[in-house]
């Protein structure tokens, strides 16, 4: 016990030791490492970063990874997994695991790209509320909150039926309708950065408009709107699967992770042949997992206010 | 004689009351009513007043935070409420502020190096071959070592934190300060510190400054003159010293007795003490505003409003109380 104890002192002395000298190393440090050094802190969102990385360079790989055609018939018709097919074949005989790989890039294109365009629709318009105030934020406010009082999914597939569906119309009708989340919280954000001294000296040192608003007051929002956008990636990617399972989304033959849950459809697929359902359906949640942790480990990583050492 | 740097003619600022059902004004806070006010070159004028009497609310008047309802500021001749354009920027440039709050008053996301150099190399007061230069003299003016500039504020103890910002006010070049109890949120130690190092740097560059604070004490140390504020409206104004030792209005007088001043020849506990809240800015008292509160107050008091006026022929000191300078003269 005793030797334990002393083991454990000399341990926290070294501790002490290397926080002492730790200011010195960080007064170099650019805010990009800080930033690193804080996320590494969270060991499930490095995993998930780990995971993340892995999995989105086998998308961004997939001509080169999958072993086949991801729309040809190569195999027998609902082949079970061996050595040749390493996730079985689907109904019709397609590469199951060529086909994850190609409805991963589908997924993450969606994703991302959903998440972009509503990200940029919600700053513009949060930014222009929260910093101009009075009628125009009375009417940005208004029209946010009708878009978001709509039933989502309704919205989504009347949209989709619209338009053409396809990968694209997909991506647009979901960065259209994610925004009034993001708009809100810059708004939010900006009312009270507005009011903030250093927006208020800088208004008296005379800087431009552009300058308070993208140089001061948008930086001090930008760990706020990351986090929520993590969310809507993982939300975006959802609902294609959700779309794409209702036959709205992304059309077949092109592999996407919710058609290629739409086609396991059946009794049979789901108690007899899981290999057809399970590689796309844990995917799915590995993908949103994975995401939402990054996400949580990015807010406490970008507070510059969080302390040195933990 | 001085040159004129600031005039301010009858500046009112009015916050609208909203309520209702149906949004409506309801009434106004008058924070500023009816200001008047001569600041001179390269002198500091100290502003006093109990929390909000409208001391802050006149600064951000006078450095265009905030548009008055009425009324105007004149800075060199120019109005500050007609200037436009980029042209109107550059004159602007030369008032700066400093804030109460050095915490908030500085970007959490910026190192002091952008903090201070962005207005610097936007105003083209710095080039970026000299900016270096420029930023450690300004360090060195302020008393800090150019290491920290490298620093995020969050670093900085609050007092390093007001140095900071008095730097980033002078990056500009001003010939007008105001400074917002700059020191009313440090610790007393650090407060002399600065309260120096803004003497030190009044003198060095021959600033003009508008110090508003509510310690007696620490705006007596920086101020060549001191106004004193009531309810919206300035009820006297003199040299530092002549407020100290010939306080006429009876709020200066109970200012005066309520501040500890570590003089051993003053008598304790003589003078008047006040009683009574202070009214509101929603209603102010008519006639004289402070006559709910004034011991020497006559039936006048409670309908004529004061006008400021001399105590002697061509003195400095102004007060507005006819009641006091007819039983003075």
């Amino acid at each position: 016990m005793k030797k334990d104890n002393s083991e454990k002192l000399v341990k926290n002395k070294i501790r002490i030791g290397r926080a002492k000298d730790q200011p010195k190393d960080l007064s170099n440090e650019s805010y990009g490492q800080t930033v690193w050094r804080r996320f590494r802190r969270h060991r499930l969102a490095t995993v998930s970063l780990a995971v993340l990385i892995v999995l989105g360079l086998a998308a961004i790989l997939a001509p080169i990874i999958a072993p086949y055609d991801p729309d040809a018939i190569v195999g027998t018709f609902s082949g079970a997994p061996n050595g040749q097919f390493w996730f079985g074949t689907d109904q019709i005989g397609r590469d199951v695991f060529s086909r994850i790989l190609y409805a991963m890039r589908i997924s993450l294109l969606v994703g991302l790209m959903a998440t972009v365009i509503s990200t940029v629709i919600g700053v513009v318009l949060g930014l222009v509320a929260g910093y101009f105030g009075g009628l125009l934020d009375m009417i940005i406010m208004r029209f946010t909150d009708m878009v978001m009082s709509f039933p989502y999914i309704l919205l989504v597939l009347v949209a989709a039926s619209i338009f053409e569906p396809g990968l694209w119309s997909i991506i647009i009708i979901l960065g259209l309708v994610d925004w009034p989340g993001i708009a809100r919280l810059v708004r939010g954000n900006v009312l009270s950065l507005r009011e903030t001294n250093f927006v208020k000296s800088n208004l008296v040192a005379g800087m431009s408009l552009r300058h308070i608003l993208f140089s001061e007051i948008l930086p001090n929002t930008v760990a706020p709107i990351l986090v929520y956008a993590t969310s809507v990636v993982a939300l975006s990617m959802l609902d294609e699967a959700a779309l794409s399972f209702l036959g709205m989304g992304v059309l077949p033959p092109t592999a996407s992770l919710g058609n290629m849950l739409n086609g396991a459809q059946s009794l049979t697929v789901l108690t007899r042949q899981p290999w057809m359902w399970l590689p796309p359906g844990l995917l799915i949640v590995v993908l949103v997992i994975a995401i939402n942790f990054i996400g949580d480990a990015l807010r406490d990583a970008l507070d510059p206010t969080s302390t040195t050492s933990h | 004689m001085e040159q004129i740097l600031i005039e301010i003619e009858d500046l009112k600022k009015y916050y609208p009351l909203k309520g209702g059902i149906v949004t409506h004004t309801t009434g106004y806070v008058k924070a500023v009513d009816g200001a008047r006010l001569i600041i001179r070159e390269g002198e500091t004028l100290g502003l006093v007043g109990e929390s909000g009497c409208g001391k802050s609310t006149m600064g951000r008047l006078i450095v265009g935070l905030e548009k008055p309802t009425a009324g105007t500021v004149r800075f060199r001749g120019h109005d500050l409420n007609e200037l436009k354009g980029s042209k109107g920027k550059k004159i602007r440039t030369g008032l700066q502020m400093v804030f109460q709050d050095a915490y908030s008053s500085l970007n959490p996301r910026k190192h002091i190096y952008e903090i201070l150099s962005q207005p610097m190399l936007y105003h083209g007061l710095a080039t970026k071959e000299n900016l270096r230069s420029k930023l450690d003299d300004l360090m060195e003016m302020v008393g800090l070592s150019s290491r920290a500039l490298g620093k995020y504020p969050h670093e900085f103890s609050g007092g390093q934190r007001q140095r900071i910002c008095i730097a980033k006010a002078l990056s500009l070049k001003p010939e007008f300060v105001v400074c917002d109890e700059p020191v009313s949120a440090l610790d007393v130690s650090i407060q002399a510190q600065i309260l120096n190092l803004l003497r030190q740097l009044q003198k060095e560059l021959k600033l003009t400054c508008l110090f508003i604070g509510h310690g007696l004490g620490a705006v007596n140390y920086v101020s060549d003159r001191i106004a004193v504020m009531y309810l919206g409206k300035i009820v006297e104004i003199a040299d530092a010293g002549e407020l100290f030792h010939n306080p006429i209005h009876p709020y200066t007088k109970a200012l005066c007795n309520a501040a500890p001043i570590p003089d051993p020849d003053r008598p304790v506990g003589s003078g008047i003490l006040l009683e009574g809240e202070v009214a509101s800015g929603i209603n102010p008292p008519e006639g004289c505003r402070f006559h709910p509160r004034c011991p020497h107050a006559v039936d006048d008091c409670q309908h004529k409003e004061p006008g400021i006026d001399t105590l002697v022929e061509g003195s400095r000191h102004l007060v507005a109380c006819p009641v006091m300078l007819r039983q003075t003269t």
